[in-house]
């Protein structure tokens, strides 16, 4: 066991260090400066200043460290990729934007499709020149995503694509997505479904954007009109788009979990506050109930932090992780919103201010708006739970309703 | 990085597990709950015969010479088992005190002895009901002389010396504070077993009137050295924790798969499955903490106070949940006697207060934080 950086690692870390010095911003004090591009809040502008970050990123092949080069990556291990990210979050960068593409549509696509096809789109993403989303929810299914209704009917070499898609993250601005469909209602419902990839400017693709409780406006319906889709850009056999969705899921789950808050508020930000904040009885800090949460917080963030490393060092000697990497989002998001909320409390009648008249920019606020769409978003606690209970521990699948019937025969609420 | 435990060291928890599901299944442990024996003497003699208790000794003083890493793997598996032994208070307490504070003839003393079982030792710091502090101290040792009271003290009768944390100076500063050993066969100690709500590892009051002692480390430093005595038995006392809390999961597991409630088994339920998903959370974040815990203390980190309150606090979080947990789980059936969910859930709360409660590791633990971030 060595916790430190192997020769390599130093080497590769000093590497990454000089890059960034040379291409970013150290974070201020706190990291919560209006500068930086985190707080960004017109998104057109946001989006391109992380256009640009990302192109510089991925010219020096920083973008997915772990892709081999013929990809654009770097073709380094996973623990080469923490140690960038560990680099990085000191620095003021944007982020967003990319990673479902990347962490999830990218590794689909290049997965089922043939190599010319997979070699057209990888580079245009890897330098956030395409942004790709994700377009499996509807309003009849989300954590049962295998229920959906949209239908793709052949017709020639085409299929024929019908219905409406939501939640859809980035919608607005993507250029591509990857589409989960109905291709046989006459089968059980896992059985009938086909995975395709198309451009969001096809015509009949119409997003409309969803305001969200917090505000911002990031997910989208989408709905298909007689879109056509070459039967080219199927992803995966008809009638596999269950597996292949799976897939897609699995890498959603390490992603979403792996990420962190953005600009949102954790246990360095909870300290601060609790430093710069006096209470009836003295400073925050000095406060035993607030050193108590914030010990159980930071225990939690870095036992999470500890097991993403187990997986790394597994991955890393050529071993399978254990099932240990399921467990990262049920954490974090209900951790995140406990802590956002007691920062609130903190600050007292004064908690209910956002933005410029809070704390560190509003940090907690946003945090506490952001948390419930952390807890359903890639997976409900309650089904990522259900998934550790089958999966990890091997406990008997929930009683099915409907396994065998047809997926027209299903009953629906509303 | 690696952060993982080698082959060997794999190899060595494997025998480990072997050898505790042979020789300590829980009628062991009951064997010892449920009698006025102290602690299992055969399985005790075992390990010494298996040189796990010299696992960090070096072996000029006639241990294996191995390091903490090993020790970890190894309180795993006792903490799997709830061995009815001393291996805590002889090894994590008494055995690292003397590696960090003891003088090279006071190691050449009680090393060897340690590291083969023959002695036991034991560190006595507490006086009662409420944490033990620079303020509340009252047992002296002036003049070469040990007096007062320290309860409970874990191993405290049967244990042939005990390290012994007292007042040596006048004030209540942490520096009126010093470590002393004692034998505690010898004149004016005398010492009375006192019940616990975990009477499968034993606990006493130890009396002094003018017990002969030796000074442990500088005059003055007692209650830092205790301090750092306390983070690295945390950090293997979690591994034992570790251990607990994952047999619990593993009972509840098997219950839950064979037990039947409404022609199904109760596996199936959600509010079961969620359940035990929870455990196998804060399970694993415990482990991955004092995977951390291992790293800091084997290498003697900047970071080991750090990390061993972190190790601690998870641990004792996991443990205490899986163990009242995997009663429920077991339903009226977990509520007796005879079923042994009830052994890991007072060995639970025993580990849980042996070196500190959690309200005072986490207090510490906001301390090194506000240290290091200086935001
Ligand atoms: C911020 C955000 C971004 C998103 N982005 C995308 C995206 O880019 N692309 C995309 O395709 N989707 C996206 N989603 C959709 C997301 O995947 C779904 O919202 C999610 O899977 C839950 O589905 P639902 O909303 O239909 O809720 P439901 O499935 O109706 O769930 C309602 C409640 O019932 C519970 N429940 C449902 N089934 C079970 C069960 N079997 N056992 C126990 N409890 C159950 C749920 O846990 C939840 O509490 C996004 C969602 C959010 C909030
Ligand atoms: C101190 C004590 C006194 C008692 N006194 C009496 C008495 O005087 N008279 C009497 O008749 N009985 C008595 N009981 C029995 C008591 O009512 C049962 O123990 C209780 O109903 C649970 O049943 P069980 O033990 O069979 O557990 P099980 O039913 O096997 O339950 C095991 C676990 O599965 C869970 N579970 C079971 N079914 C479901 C479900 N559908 N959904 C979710 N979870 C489920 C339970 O919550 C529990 O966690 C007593 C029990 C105790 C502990």
């Amino acid at each position: 066991m060595d916790f430190n950086d192997t020769p390599q690692e130093a080497t590769f870390r000093k590497e990454v260090r000089a890059w960034l010095e040379a291409n970013a911003k150290p974070k201020s004090a706190t990291g919560f400066s209006a500068e930086n591009p985190r707080f960004q809040r017109n998104e057109t502008e946001a989006l391109k200043i992380a256009k640009a970050w990302q192109a510089k990123k991925a010219e020096k092949r920083y973008a997915r460290i772990t892709w081999p080069t013929e990809n654009g990556g770097l073709g380094g291990t996973p623990i080469q990729q923490v140690v960038y990210n560990q680099e990085e979050s000191k620095f003021d960068v944007p982020s967003g934007f990319f990673e479902i593409g990347l962490g999830m549509c990218i590794p689909t696509v290049t997965h089922y499709a043939s190599k010319d096809v997979a070699a057209r789109y990888v580079k245009p993403a890897l330098y956030g020149e395409e942004i790709w989303c994700q377009l499996f929810s509807e309003p009849s299914a989300g954590s049962d995503v295998a229920g959906l209704k949209t239908r793709a009917e052949k017709d020639g070499d085409d299929w024929v694509i019908n219905g409406q898609k939501v939640w859809t993250s980035g919608a607005h601005y993507s250029d591509y997505g990857i589409l989960l469909t109905r291709t046989d209602p006459n089968v059980p419902k896992h059985k009938g479904l086909t995975m395709f990839y198309l451009s969001m400017k096809s015509p009949g693709v119409e997003v409309r954007p969803i305001k969200q409780m917090s505000g911002g406006a990031n997910f989208n319906e989408v709905f298909f009109t007689n879109v056509r889709i070459p039967d080219s850009q199927r992803l995966g056999n008809v009638g596999d788009g269950w597996g292949v969705a799976l897939t897609t899921l699995m890498h959603e789950r390490l992603a979403v979990g792996g990420g962190q808050g953005g600009s949102g508020a954790d246990v360095n930000e909870l300290l601060a506050l609790a430093r710069e904040t006096e209470l009836e009885d003295g400073p925050a800090i000095r406060n035993a109930s607030v050193r108590e949460r914030i010990a159980e917080w930071y225990v939690r963030g870095q036992g999470l932090k500890y097991t993403t490393y187990r997986t790394l060092t597994a991955l890393s000697q050529g071993r399978v992780p254990g099932p240990e990497a399921s467990i990262a989002k049920v954490v974090v998001a209900p951790k995140m919103q406990d802590l956002a909320s007691f920062g609130m409390d903190l600050e007292d009648m004064g908690g209910v201010m956002v933005g410029e008249d809070s704390p560190m920019l509003g940090a907690f606020q946003q945090s506490f708006m952001w948390a419930p769409g952390l807890r359903i978003a890639g997976g409900t606690d309650e089904i990522l739970k259900n998934i550790i209970a089958e999966r990890v521990l091997g406990l008997p699948a929930d009683i099915r309703v409907d396994k065998d019937i047809p997926y027209n025969k299903l009953p629906t609420g509303r | 990085m690696n952060f993982d435990f080698s082959d060997d060291q794999k190899m060595l928890k494997d025998q480990a597990r072997k050898f505790l599901t042979e020789k300590c299944p829980t009628k062991v442990v009951r064997k010892i709950l449920e009698s006025d024996e102290p602690y299992d003497k055969a399985l005790w003699k075992q390990i010494g015969e298996m040189g796990w208790l010299g696992t960090a000794i070096p072996e000029e003083y006639g241990g294996l010479g191995l390091g903490h890493l090993e020790l970890c793997v190894i309180a795993e598996e006792l903490g799997r088992a709830a061995a009815p032994v001393p291996f805590s208070s002889s090894v994590y307490l008494a055995t690292e005190a003397l590696l960090i504070a003891g003088s090279d003839a006071q190691k050449k003393k009680y090393l060897p002895k340690l590291a083969s079982g023959e002695w036991i030792g034991t560190f006595a710091i507490a006086e009662g009901p409420q944490p033990p502090s620079p303020k509340t101290i009252k047992a002296t040792f002036k003049g070469g002389k040990l007096d007062g009271t320290k309860t409970p003290v874990p191993d405290g009768d049967v244990a042939d010396f005990a390290v012994v944390l007292a007042k040596s100076a006048d004030g209540a500063g942490e520096r009126s504070l010093s470590l002393a050993i004692v034998d505690l066969k010898g004149a004016g100690v005398s010492r009375r077993a006192v019940k616990t709500i975990d009477p499968s590892r034993s606990q006493a009051e130890l009396s002094f009137k003018g017990a002969a002692a030796d000074a442990l480390g500088p005059a003055g430093d007692g209650w830092d050295l205790a301090k750092r005595v306390l983070d690295r038995a945390a950090v293997l006392m979690a591994f034992e924790q570790v251990g607990g809390a994952d047999a619990c999961l593993v009972m509840a597991k098997d219950y839950a798969l064979n037990r039947y409630a409404f022609g199904r088994t109760i596996a199936s339920f959600q509010a079961i499955k969620h359940k035990l998903a929870d455990m196998y959370v804060l399970n694993e974040l415990a482990r991955s903490n004092a995977y951390f815990g291992a790293w800091a203390l084997s290498t003697n980190a900047a970071d080991l106070a750090e990390a061993a309150a972190g190790a601690r606090i998870s641990a004792t979080d996991a443990f205490h949940n899986a163990s009242k947990e995997n009663i429920q789980t077991h339903g009226g059936m977990g509520f007796t006697w005879e079923l042994d969910c009830h052994l890991y859930y007072r060995r639970s709360k025993v580990l849980s207060l042996a070196l500190g409660a959690s309200r005072v590791w986490k207090d510490r633990l906001v301390n090194h934080l506000e240290k290091k971030n200086v935001a």
